[in-house]
């Protein structure tokens, strides 16, 4: 995420615009560890469209999916602080006529591995993108007949994709058929996945977040549905996310205006001594609890002995939170009451 | 005005709300002064300013209206608070009071004497005393009038927050304190010092000394405040309407005409609310003033429940205007929806019609218009809403994402509409699209008839192209036996099953094949006459190269057959 700043698209008076804040180490620190100053407002450009997603693609640059099917790329100049568009597809999702004053499609997803760029829309397309190259890379187009929501890599070369219809595809780029690799779906009713995220380190879990609220975990080695099922929220989960570097920690927001922090880190109560004083394991466990310490906490299909804290870092919550991020420890959401929150000590 | 007995614990919430509304405006002011300084373009600037005036008024009015109305019935001198209010809001002498308080020698100052009477305009009695020190200090002959005159200051009786007097003991000790200052300019003890003379005046509630210092005072309203802290301590809010429209014509004299801001404020100490109310919605151009004011004014149970012409009080019909403005922004709209809720008359019939109206540019949008249907139990809107929705996918061309909404609405009727045109795919191009979608539908299948047979006439080509020919056998006949199969279907159907009935190998048993020819006897039974003459060549060859096929297998079924039951 680069320095202390803060990426944040809001609508204000008449356009839409993204701006770029600076969340200082001035300032005191209140009850909680919210940050207390105001963050400051270093620059913005107007944004045409709504940003339905972005993400930085490296220090100074920022991808920007838009409800008009446009995906630009933004720099940040440091120096006299600005922004400016840097390159632009148009159009780069749309629906039968791409021509037409209507003909685009928003795009709802994107995800970035510099210089590559991966984006999904609302016309069920999915493209490749190179920083710096005009077209596209690939374009798969109908790759799904439902929208897709959100997009996520598996591996340099995988894609994750979810889709309004209940199901998580993988997609292999390096293929040339336009077909996805596997294809998993919930039980019972094809309620539509809005996010996607994969475990930092462990790259065969992944966790889902649906319209009822629900998020899933998947082990995508093994069978076609979710390894557990855990009924969070009261409407949409808008975004999931594992914590980058303390992965045993999950947060998720959605419509009803809560933000989720899932924490496993108590559930992994004894760690393997072996792990820390390198090579001799002792006697005191036996072969298969080394193998179950390992295992990642969110694959426990115990739930009696695996005890996870769910706490809502949102005390008085009225409209949708629509999206996170998170990073070392600090924590940064938007609501739809046009606001944005810092907090940057998270695990205080 | 009486209040219940939770009354005291409401109020001082009531209060709060007020103070919290006046934050808010201050907290805007600020932002647009700001906005107003930093803009470079003198267009822009200009009207940021105006934009600061109008917030200001807006204050200027709530603040009275939180100390008439809101804080009436609370313990403590209408006066005093008069008084602050006073002081807060006018503010154009607060450069001057600035300058003459911070030069090195204050009484020489040529605008000494303005600050002193400013003070004593505003009952700031500490603040004048303090300076008269000052002068008394510097200027050792007017000594003696300082020491007076600060005696007087000291004494005067001020209504006190606490009740720690009565009534009649202030009007008696204020009654005694009014004589002696009398006393004191009878007797020419300021005669040598005209401004400490106009002083005394104006303690004795002169109002000819009191106009004179006009430009201090800048408004009427102080004027009429000033006088009365100079007249009539004591006054009560029901009591000022007596004072205020001669406060007004005595300090205009004639010389200019009220602005509406002076109108709003006379119509807010007669204590009009209504007036207030209808003078504040003509002056400002937006409803977010007066709806809010009104709002609190009806939780004080201020506003006589009268009914407007169509049936709803005045508060509802100001928050449904308000509300109404919000929806036509892209993204208050949400903030719409609450103050639809809290109103109990019309506020349901108002969401309903405006719901449906918000331009659904993305599907995150509709979804979240959809979640705040269901939670009101909207369904026709949000049947209606998904119907759209699913529409619009329908011209794009994403079946999946129509079947989707379909699902959300439960809307069987569209998911019909989607099969067939699954179906009309197949029969055209010989082969389905969007595969991903069809093979997947998991128990949404069910949700309409057309959309199960989809789903198992997908499964019967599975089955067929994995070779699993009598399972797929079973499942074509159980699809029109079974009536699952839409009979325009049925003909597609049988020319499916000749594939099988040609196999080397036999698929359809006995039963089977005898309920094969029923099916196609039943189509072409169906058949007027008129439309056998028009069925064209292939047609006809159609059903005689079934009828051949059948019977074919029928034959050999039956010799299959009896050889087994044989050995």
């Amino acid at each position: 995420m680069g320095a202390p700043a803060a990426l944040q698209a809001c609508p204000s008076s008449l356009d839409n615009r993204i701006s770029i804040w600076s969340v200082g180490d001035l300032g005191n620190v209140g009850l909680n560890g919210e940050y207390q100053g105001e963050p400051q407002l270093l620059c913005d450009i107007r944004h045409n469209g709504d940003v339905m997603d972005m993400q930085f693609l490296d220090q100074e640059r920022i991808v920007v999916a838009s409800s008009t099917g446009n995906v630009t790329i933004f720099r940040h100049h440091q120096n006299n602080q600005t922004l400016s568009a840097n390159q632009r597809w148009e159009k780069a999702h749309y629906h039968v006529d791409r021509d037409a004053s209507c003909g685009g499609a928003a795009c709802t997803g994107v995800i970035c591995s510099n210089p590559e760029i991966v984006t999904v829309g609302e016309d069920g397309r999915i493209n490749l993108f190179r920083a710096d190259q005009k077209d596209a890379v690939r374009t798969i187009d109908n790759a799904d007949s439902s929208t897709l929501h959100a997009v996520t890599f598996l591996r340099t070369t995988e894609i994750l994709t979810v889709n309004s219809i209940g199901q998580l595809k993988i997609w292999d780029l390096r293929q040339q058929r336009n077909e996805p690799s596997q294809i998993f779906s919930l039980t019972g009713d094809r309620v539509p996945l809005h996010c996607v995220d994969r475990h930092p380190n462990q790259q065969h879990i992944v966790a889902t977040g649906g319209q009822d609220g629900m998020l899933s975990i998947w082990d995508i080695r093994q069978g076609t549905m979710p390894v557990s099922l855990l009924n969070a929220h009261e409407a949409e989960m808008w975004e999931v996310h594992f914590h980058p570097s303390n992965p045993d920690h999950l947060f998720t927001c959605s419509e009803d205006g809560s933000l989720w922090h899932w924490d496993t880190s108590t559930s992994v109560s004894e760690k393997p001594s072996f792990l820390h004083q390198g090579g001799r394991s002792t006697t005191y466990f036996s072969h298969n609890t080394i193998n179950q310490s390992v295992v990642s906490a969110w694959l426990s299909n115990d739930p009696t002995k695996d005890r996870m804290e769910i706490t809502n870092l949102i005390p008085n919550q009225t409209l949708s939170v629509n999206s996170l991020d998170i990073l070392g420890p600090c924590l940064v959401y938007g609501t739809d009451a046009e606001a944005i929150y810092v907090n940057r000590h998270l695990f205080a | 005005m009486t209040l219940p007995k939770h009354g005291v614990f409401m109020l001082g919430r009531l209060v709060q709300v007020s103070k919290n509304y006046r934050s808010v405006i201050r907290a805007c002011m600020e932002d647009m002064h700001q906005a107003a300084v930093s803009a470079r373009d003198p267009a822009l600037h200009s009207q940021y300013s105006t934009q600061v005036s109008i917030l200001s008024a807006m204050e200027l009015i709530w603040n009275l209206c939180e100390i008439l109305f809101v804080e009436a019935a609370v313990a403590g001198p209408l006066l005093l608070r008069l008084l602050d209010w006073v002081r807060l809001h006018v503010c154009d002498v607060d450069n001057m009071v600035r300058e003459v308080l911070s030069s090195e020698n204050p009484s020489k100052h040529e605008l000494f004497w303005n600050v002193v009477d400013v003070f004593v305009l505003q009952g700031r009695m500490d603040e004048a005393r303090h300076l008269l020190s000052k002068e008394a200090s510097a200027n050792p002959t007017s000594v003696n009038m300082c020491r007076i005159l600060d005696d007087l200051m000291k004494k005067m009786p001020v209504p006190s927050l606490g009740n720690t007097q009565t009534l009649t003991e202030m009007e008696l000790k204020w009654q005694h304190w009014h004589e002696e200052c009398q006393r004191y300019l009878q007797d020419g003890t300021f005669a040598s010092n005209s401004h400490m003379e106009s002083i005394c005046k104006i303690l004795l509630g002169d109002e000819n000394a009191i106009l004179e210092k006009k430009e201090l005072m800048t408004t009427w309203y102080h004027f009429l405040v000033t006088r009365l802290l100079y007249s009539h301590p004591t006054v009560k809010p029901m009591e000022l309407r007596f004072y205020a429209q001669s406060s007004m014509d005595l300090f205009l004299g004639g010389e200019s005409s009220p602005e509406p801001l002076d109108t709003i404020l006379m119509a807010a100490f007669e204590f009009e609310l209504h007036q207030v109310i209808k003078e504040c919605s003509i002056a400002l151009s937006n409803w977010w003033f007066v709806a809010h004011l009104t709002d609190l004014l009806d939780h004080c149970k201020l506003l006589q429940s009268h009914n407007l012409y169509f049936g709803s009080n005045m508060r509802e019909f100001l928050l449904l205007e308000y509300a109404s403005g919000l929806f036509s922004h892209y993204s208050l709209w949400q903030l719409g929806v609450d103050y639809f809720d809290h109103c109990p008359e019309y506020g349901r019939v108002y969401l309903e019609l405006h719901i449906e109206r918000i331009p659904l540019n993305t599907e995150q949008k509709a979804l979240k218009v959809l979640r705040i249907c269901e939670q009101r139990q909207m369904h026709e809107q949000v049947r209606s809403i998904c119907k759209i929705m699913a529409m619009k996918a329908l011209r794009n061309n994403r079946l999946g994402s129509a079947l989707s909404w379909s699902i959300r609405a439960k809307d069987a009727a569209f998911a019909t509409l989607i099969s067939d045109r699954f179906l009309k795919d197949y029969c055209e191009k010989g082969c389905f699209s969007d595969l991903d979608l069809i093979d997947n539908l998991g128990p949404s299948m069910l949700l309409s008839d057309r959309l199960t047979f989809l789903g198992k006439y997908r499964e019967f080509h599975r089955l067929y192209g994995e070779k699993r020919f009598s399972e797929a056998a079973k499942l074509l006949l159980m699809l029109m036996t079974a009536h699952i199969a839409p009979c325009s279907f049925w003909m597609t159907l049988l020319t499916d099953a000749l594939p099988l009935l040609e196999q080397k190998e036999v698929i359809f048993s006995a039963e089977q094949t005898y309920e094969l020819m029923r099916c196609l006897e039943d189509l072409t039974a169906g058949k007027s006459d008129k439309q056998k003459f028009q069925d064209d060549d292939v047609e006809t060859m159609k059903v005689e190269m079934l009828r051949l096929a059948l019977a074919r297998n029928l034959a050999r079924v039956i010799v299959k057959e009896g050889t087994l039951e044989g050995s």
